[in-house]
């Protein structure tokens, strides 16, 4: 390392201690700023009609428009517009009624243009807010997140630099271009300065980005993987001191690329702001980098040596100037938001506060729900989620929704369960099947032969069997020590490797021995 | 041979078309022109000997199996290398593209070999159509056919040379400031710059963007508009393209009547600094609308003071952006890339070594423009002139059908005469630059010789916005009338007419 990126220039004469974060709190109010960009999953790019298709061979999907070749024009892709402005009125803001895209001027290899085209002071969706709730000792708290503006850019091409130790610049033999990715339609989605989360600052931003994610998940315009970087935030923070009606200087620590990165992006910055204000120092305007392995920010490029991007209006595009028409159209037909989907499952499966709150932390509204639409009852259908399947997401380190198995299949289990075609042990053992990729859950049942011994003949035989084998735990039941029963049922279970339906079992002994259970 | 390069571009087509000639001779003959003199005039970067002949025997092949050919098919045509050609070299006249070869087609070059017209090769311009006399290219500059010690006037010099030194019977160029007209004015040509987004810029590397307008070459009104038609159209790869039909330019050409049209002269476009000669050419002009039946109004056009402080602040902050590109990374020239400098240093290098000084000069001008602080002073503040022009065009059309003036103020100057003076090379597009700035039409058609210098003297006719066709019926009229007057064309009095 050693390079200009990783060196801390933030506190003079070298890194000033952490403060601890409830004493930051006690002198300073955290203000917080969110920029969110989101790749849209357009068919084509932004302004050609190149494909988007993620990890295709470097270089493929590629033209004249968006390798920049001399003459080339770029021509604005409805679709992406159209997302926008869909986002726009999710997040309840402001259309536009005309608007530009303008130029951002900078070089660099992997900006073909070096240009990007984005939109500057006319933004096409403006003022709006989102929703979001942290939990609390006390309780889930709402707090609402202003927008300051939705706009819309493209994305630079990906360099990689080849034969250095850690895959930075420095001390790299070369590097390489892959121009796949420029020009694939973004969202830049900026929120007001949030100034009334306190101590909640870290979970406000991580509730504020998932929320964000599960907004554009529902409205379908992004799959929103964020290991493929196809959801990017940067976080802008900065300490108020309590009483002040003055922001200090805040630091935009970039590219955090996880919802738990970035509740530990804004602590650790709150700590050293506060640690360098409280040496006497100041905090310096810069852009940071957050380190996963650390869970640090180091400082990078400085603001005060920043470039100066000359926008201006782009000329070789035309206004965008949505029809309200098609506004309004598009208004109408927004699907269910996760916000109001959460109010009626809440009502509809008349769930506490902190139950609805455990769904949506385990991100499992969707997921219970179209269970649910299969046909499991819903307590049924958020424990499976919940428990076993949350676990085994865990483990496999994915997310929930991304275990291969689907809401229609955990609708099969219950099923089965419930008409006692399997124990919830062997049901746990069927899904267990269906993960590893075994087939159905009626398949998993048929080869791993796991269906319950229903068949009171041939459970008869074997409740004989044990009683023949265990006579002196018989003998202990026939004079009325029912506890008893246990050791019996415990041998059937063991002869039928847990396939009997332990309760018909206790109860076809007790039958036999002449007992009333 | 000589024969065939007398023919009007109609007359070629039509003679094709009958069979009485090929395209196959006529592209010959054109390229024997070229070989006997280009290298007096040097008008071509590229001449495209094989690939015009191949072309040419597709269109007779086409005649010959029965097809009904466009009025222009098998005619030649001097393609300004601004255009991006898949099959022959694209250089914009600059070192820094010395070599690429474009994959793809420009919507220009894409309609021209659709109506069959014969690519003869690629002209010579002012590096990235920057200048007023073709001395910018990094190749050498373009004589005026003339008098070979004069410019061709720019950026479209090379084309307007072809043209005047019957090396092509038409040419296509570029007019971002007058690139089109003024060359065509002191080469004693037809040029003519069409509405803003009538004529696709999807494959003309971009000079300034909000400002650039391919548009045709030629020896007289008629086959100006048979090339205007022949390339324009909407194009739905260039988004700033107008969704409009292409105004009847060919029938008005043909119409070529002024009979009680009202005829602007702009009172701002001439006086102090307009060369004797060219005021008079002009004056005389005006007179003849008059006598063939016009209405001569006066028209103030107060803003059109301030057009070429507006543009040397516009055209050179869209050039700094424009010219980004061509930083050594994906194609063209690659300076210092030795292992051991970074990219940022390679393309430092590449752009010190592959742009030539007035390239240079623009996008410093137009980096400072745009920079933050100075914006709103420069920049903005020429987007209001820009708005003032065109309300001033507005209220000058309501007073006029077409306004007129000369087109440069003077006739073609010496080469090296004005290199060093980038002020004075500015003041050649004085009175072309207002049109650019608000998108309307206008066309330059020879209206005499200055009497000072014998040189060609063009009178410029500026008409509404989707309105090109009346600019070009006046035109025509007037070059008619001249035609009588002179006994045939003014070009016949060149040194290179054949
Ligand atoms: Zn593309």
């Amino acid at each position: 390392m050693g390079s200009a990126v990783t060196s801390d220039h933030s506190a003079k004469g070298g890194a000033t201690a952490l403060m601890p974060y409830d004493e930051v709190l006690r002198g300073y109010e955290p203000v917080l700023g969110l920029e969110t960009h989101v790749e849209l999953g357009t068919r084509s790019k932004m302004f050609c009609s190149c494909a988007t298709t993620f990890g295709a061979e470097p270089n493929t999907q590629v033209c004249p428009v968006c390798l920049a070749l001399p003459g080339a024009l770029p021509v604005v892709n409805s679709a992406a517009v159209e997302s926008a402005i869909r986002l726009g009125l999710a997040l309840n803001c402001s259309i536009a009624e005309w608007c530009r895209f303008a130029r951002k001027n900078y070089f660099y290899p992997d900006m073909p243009k070096n240009y990007q085209i984005s939109q500057y002071d006319e933004p096409l969706c403006y003022d709006g807010y989102l929703d979001v709730t942290v939990d609390t000792p006390e309780g889930p708290r709402e707090f609402r997140i202003g927008i300051e503006r939705v706009h819309m850019e493209e994305d630079t091409g990906k360099t990689s630099h080849v034969g250095g130790a850690d895959g930075r610049i420095h001390g790299a033999e070369y590097s390489t271009v892959d121009y796949n990715r420029a020009g694939i339609p973004l969202l830049e989605i900026v929120t007001k300065p949030i100034e009334d989360a306190g101590e909640w600052a870290p979970q406000v931003a991580r509730a504020y980005v998932r929320e964000l994610r599960d907004l554009i998940r529902a409205l379908g315009i992004s799959d929103v993987r964020m290991e493929e970087g196809s959801l990017r935030c940067d976080v802008n923070v900065s300490l108020k001191p309590r009483g002040s009606t003055e922001w200090g200087t805040r630091t935009e620590t970039k590219n955090v690329n996880s919802l738990r990165s970035i509740e530990r992006a804004v602590r650790h910055e709150i700590e050293r702001q506060g640690g360098v204000l409280s040496a006497g120092g100041r905090v310096v305007q810069e852009t940071r980098h957050f380190q996963e392995s650390t869970g640090t920010t180091v400082a990078g490029r400085s603001k005060e040596e920043a470039q100066d991007y000359r926008y201006f209006p782009d000329p070789d595009l035309v206004p965008v100037a949505p029809d309200r028409e098609w506004v309004e159209q598009l208004r109408a037909t927004l699907p269910e938001l996760p916000s109001a989907k959460r109010r009626r499952l809440k009502a509809e499966w008349n769930l506490t506060d902190k139950e609805l709150q455990d769904l949506v932390n385990a991100n499992a509204v969707d997921l219970v729900e179209q269970t649910v639409a299969a046909g499991a009852p819903p307590a049924e259908a958020r424990k499976w989620w919940l428990n076993d399947l949350s676990r085994r997401a865990t483990e496999t380190g994915v997310e929930l929704s991304e275990l291969p198995i689907t809401p229609a299949q955990v609708a099969r289990v219950v099923e089965l369960v419930a008409e006692g075609s399997l124990t919830n042990k062997l049901a746990r053992q069927v899904v267990d099947g269906v993960l590893a990729g075994e087939g159905e859950p009626d398949e998993v049942v048929e080869a791993r032969g796991l269906r319950v011994v229903s068949d009171d003949a041939a459970l008869g035989a074997i409740v004989d069997q044990a009683i023949a084998n265990n006579a002196d735990a018989a003998e202990k039941v026939r004079n009325g020590k029912i506890a008893a029963v246990g050791a019996l049922v415990g041998a059937v279970m063991r002869e039928t490797k847990g396939q009997a339906d332990a309760g018909r079992a206790r109860q076809l002994i007790l039958e036999r021995l002449g007992v009333s259970g | 041979m000589t024969e065939l390069l007398k023919l009007s571009a109609a007359e070629l087509g039509a003679a094709i078309a009958s069979g009485e000639t090929s395209a196959v001779e006529a592209t010959q003959a054109y390229l024997d022109r070229i070989a006997e003199v280009d290298g007096q005039i040097h008008a071509f970067l590229h001449v495209a000997a094989d690939k015009a002949l191949e072309q040419a025997r597709a269109v007779d092949a086409r005649r010959a199996a029965g097809e009904k050919l466009g009025p222009l098919a098998g005619v030649p045509v001097a393609h300004k290398d601004v255009f991006t050609t898949k099959d022959m070299p694209t250089t914009a006249a600059s070192k820094i593209l010395e070599g690429w070869q474009s994959p793809y087609d420009a919507t220009v070059t894409e309609r021209l070999r659709d109506a069959g017209l014969v690519i003869l090769g690629k002209t010579n311009l002012d590096e990235f159509a920057m200048g007023s006399s073709t001395e910018n290219s990094a190749y050498g500059p373009t004589r005026n056919p003339w008098d070979t010690d004069r410019v061709p006037g720019g950026s479209s010099g090379g084309s307007s040379a072809a043209v005047a030194a019957f090396e092509a019977p038409l040419a296509t160029g570029t007019d971002t400031g007058g690139s089109i007209r003024q060359p065509a004015a002191v080469c004693g040509l037809v040029g003519a710059k069409p509405t803003y987004g009538t004529s696709s810029r999807y494959g003309l590397i971009a000079f300034a963007s909000s400002l650039d307008t391919p548009g045709p070459i030629a020896r007289n009104v008629l086959d100006a508009a048979l090339l205007h038609e022949a390339f324009s159209g909407h194009d739905p790869r260039d988004s700033t393209s107008v969704n409009e039909p292409v105004p009847p330019v060919v029938e008005a050409a043909r119409r070529a009547d002024v009979s009680g049209m009202r005829i602007g002269v702009v009172k701002e476009l001439s006086g102090e600094g307009y060369q004797p000669g060219v005021m008079q050419r002009f004056t005389e002009a005006v007179e003849l609308f008059e006598s063939l039946g016009a209405k001569i109004v006066e028209v103030s056009c107060p803003s059109f003071t301030a057009a070429l402080a507006a543009y040397y602040l516009i055209a050179p902050s869209e050039c700094s952006s424009n010219l980004a590109r061509f930083d050594a990374m994906r194609y063209g020239l690659r300076v210092g890339d030795d292992g051991t400098r970074s990219a940022d240093e390679v393309m430092a290098l590449t752009r010190a070594q592959g742009f030539g000084p007035e390239v240079k000069r623009r996008i410093i001008l137009g980096t400072y423009a745009l920079s933050s602080g100075y914006y709103d002073a420069y920049y903005g503040s020429a987007q209001k002139v820009r708005t003032l022009i065109k309300r001033d065009f507005e209220a000058a059309f309501q007073q006029a059908d077409v306004l007129v003036s000369p087109t440069t103020p003077t006739t073609a100057f010496r080469l090296g005469e004005r290199i060093d003076d980038p002020m004075a090379m500015y003041l050649a597009d004085l009175c072309t630059i207002p049109t650019n700035l608000a998108g309307n039409a206008a066309l330059s058609v020879p209206c005499g010789l200055a009497p000072e210098d014998n040189m060609p003297v063009g009178l410029h006719i500026m008409a509404p916005t989707l309105a090109d066709d009346r600019a070009y019926q006046a035109g025509a009229a007037v070059e008619a009338a001249l035609r009588d007057k002179w006994g045939g064309d003014l070009l016949s009095q060149c040194a290179y007419a054949v």
